[in-house]
């Protein structure tokens, strides 16, 4: 049951059984968040720190539910309002932090790679809320378990990924583990927005007419289109964009068969996707929000016996 | 390997077991029965069908509760959790909590303290097929007891459900 890992930096380094034993263990919590006391026990002598260096709704309150569904204290900090402004650097806040006793760190930051260099600096468990474009690893969890729960196993779903791959960390993190668990995955979008040589890197189809890519779907999780990642003219507007690669119930409707349709949120409603599809029933994407609690408490759970 | 109870007598015990608790609780509807999982999970299911078979026309309350998030050794070793189904309120209910072997005590306690969660019963007994005495850690004492042995803290009784019969070593 001991996860092969101290912390949770990214997909790439877990085992397809670290991937089980989350999704099992997360199974199990999503019943206590049934129940009419939502709460356990298991992390009352846990303190755990939530610092969020970049913007967060969905992730940063699911990571603090689900840290006091497990009675852990907490304590969130946000870059704004913080000492960053004053020259502090990440090291040294994150120090004086654990100089207080506490003993998990949850980050989610702009530059890629800051979870692992501070991996190598300090003692406590750390867990990757997102970072940069690398990975999003909680996301990728709860949306295996989203499909999971809708559709059974993994092994052999066809799960395309639309829109913008190149600056997606959920797109990099669900790669990892959809192939780790044995799923076809394809990248759909605009050439401009889907890196080169991805197919030789990760093993993944590409395909850049979004019909053919729903066609071959069973599960087709559509990302958001990351203007604030962007410095440069990737496509020529968001109407254009829309046009060709956003997601309405008339496309849907002329596929002969019914797929599962998510998104890692925030929906921009009317550009990668359109209303009537994001609030219909083929569309999970409040599910992905409410095992997101669960697949977190697993993940807390399960690492928080390394850092005592 | 010393036998405590065979297939003849651990069948003969849990129609006991079956039997004592329908002695004590005449309005049988008003009691929910909870085993523990994993072990307890085995005697609760035949309790429970030599129950339905006598109380035929009666409701039995089965439900099955995992303590791991409750456990007080989650730093000394991870457990496997295991389904929790409660498909019932336990307010102001009789609750018998059933479980295979007593030991330390601590299962037990952290089953009332995962209870708890489910709403505030009007009483808590418990049930178990072996006491193991004077190897308690807490003050906690079955209602119902298939037998009680004496053993040391090194040996261990297993309740072998496949070959059923309960074995120490």
């Amino acid at each position: 049951m001991q996860l092969s890992t101290k912390h949770l930096l990214g997909i790439k380094d877990l085992q397809k059984s670290d991937i089980e034993s989350i999704i099992t263990t997360a199974k199990e919590f999503k019943e206590v968040l049934q129940r009419p006391i939502k709460k356990v026990p298991s992390l009352r002598d846990t303190t755990i720190v939530n610092l969020f260096y970049e913007n967060s709704t969905r992730t940063r309150i699911s990571f603090e539910l689900a840290e006091k569904r497990l009675s852990a204290d907490t304590i969130n900090f946000s870059s704004l309002g913080s000492s960053i402004t004053k020259g502090e650097t990440l090291l040294d806040t994150v120090n004086n932090i654990l100089s207080m006793k506490v003993d998990m760190v949850v980050m989610r930051h702009s530059a890629s790679g800051a979870p692992h260099f501070l991996a190598k600096h300090i003692p406590s468990a750390i867990i990757n809320a997102g970072d940069g474009i690398n990975e999003h690893p909680t996301q990728a969890l709860l949306d295996a378990f989203s499909i999971q729960e809708k559709s059974g196993s993994l092994e052999g779903k066809r799960v395309v990924l639309i829109g913008d791959i190149m600056h997606s960390r959920v797109a990099l993190s669900n790669i990892y583990l959809l192939k780790k668990m044995g799923a076809e995955v394809m990248v759909a979008g605009p050439p401009t927005l889907i890196p080169k040589h991805i197919t030789e890197a990760l093993d993944v189809q590409v395909e850049y007419n979004l019909k053919k890519a729903l066609q071959w779907c069973d599960v087709a999780n559509i990302l958001r289109i990351q203007l604030e990642r962007q410095n440069q003219v990737l496509f020529s507007s968001l109407r254009e964009y829309s046009l060709a690669y956003g997601i309405n119930k008339k496309l849907l409707d002329s596929l002969n068969k019914e797929i599962i349709i998510m998104h890692p949120g925030p929906i921009n409603r009317g550009v990668e996707i359109d209303s009537d599809v994001a609030d219909s029933n083929q569309s999970i994407i409040l599910q992905q929000v409410e095992n997101g609690v669960a697949i977190r408490m697993a993940v807390l759970y399960l690492l928080s016996g390394k850092s005592h | 390997m010393q036998t405590i109870l065979d297939k003849n007598q651990l069948h003969l015990t849990i129609q006991r077991l079956a039997h004592q608790l329908i002695e004590n609780h005449p309005d049988i509807e008003n009691t929910a029965l909870i085993g523990i999982q994993t072990g307890g999970i085995y005697l609760a299911d035949k309790i429970v069908e030599i129950l339905r078979e006598i109380q035929k026309d009666k409701k039995i309350l089965y439900g099955k509760l995992d303590i791991t998030f409750y456990r007080d050794d989650i730093r000394k070793e991870h457990h496997v959790p295991n389904q929790t189904v409660i498909l019932f309120s336990i307010e102001n209910k009789k609750v018998v909590l059933i479980d295979d072997v007593l030991f330390t005590g601590r299962t037990i306690r952290a089953a009332m303290d995962a209870l708890q969660d489910f709403g505030r019963p009007q009483k808590v007994e418990l049930c178990v097929l072996i006491d193991r005495k004077s190897s308690r850690q807490l003050p906690i004492q079955p209602d119902y007891c298939g037998k009680a042995i004496d053993s040391i803290i090194s040996e261990t009784v297993k309740v072998k459900w496949d070959r059923e019969e309960v074995v120490l070593f």
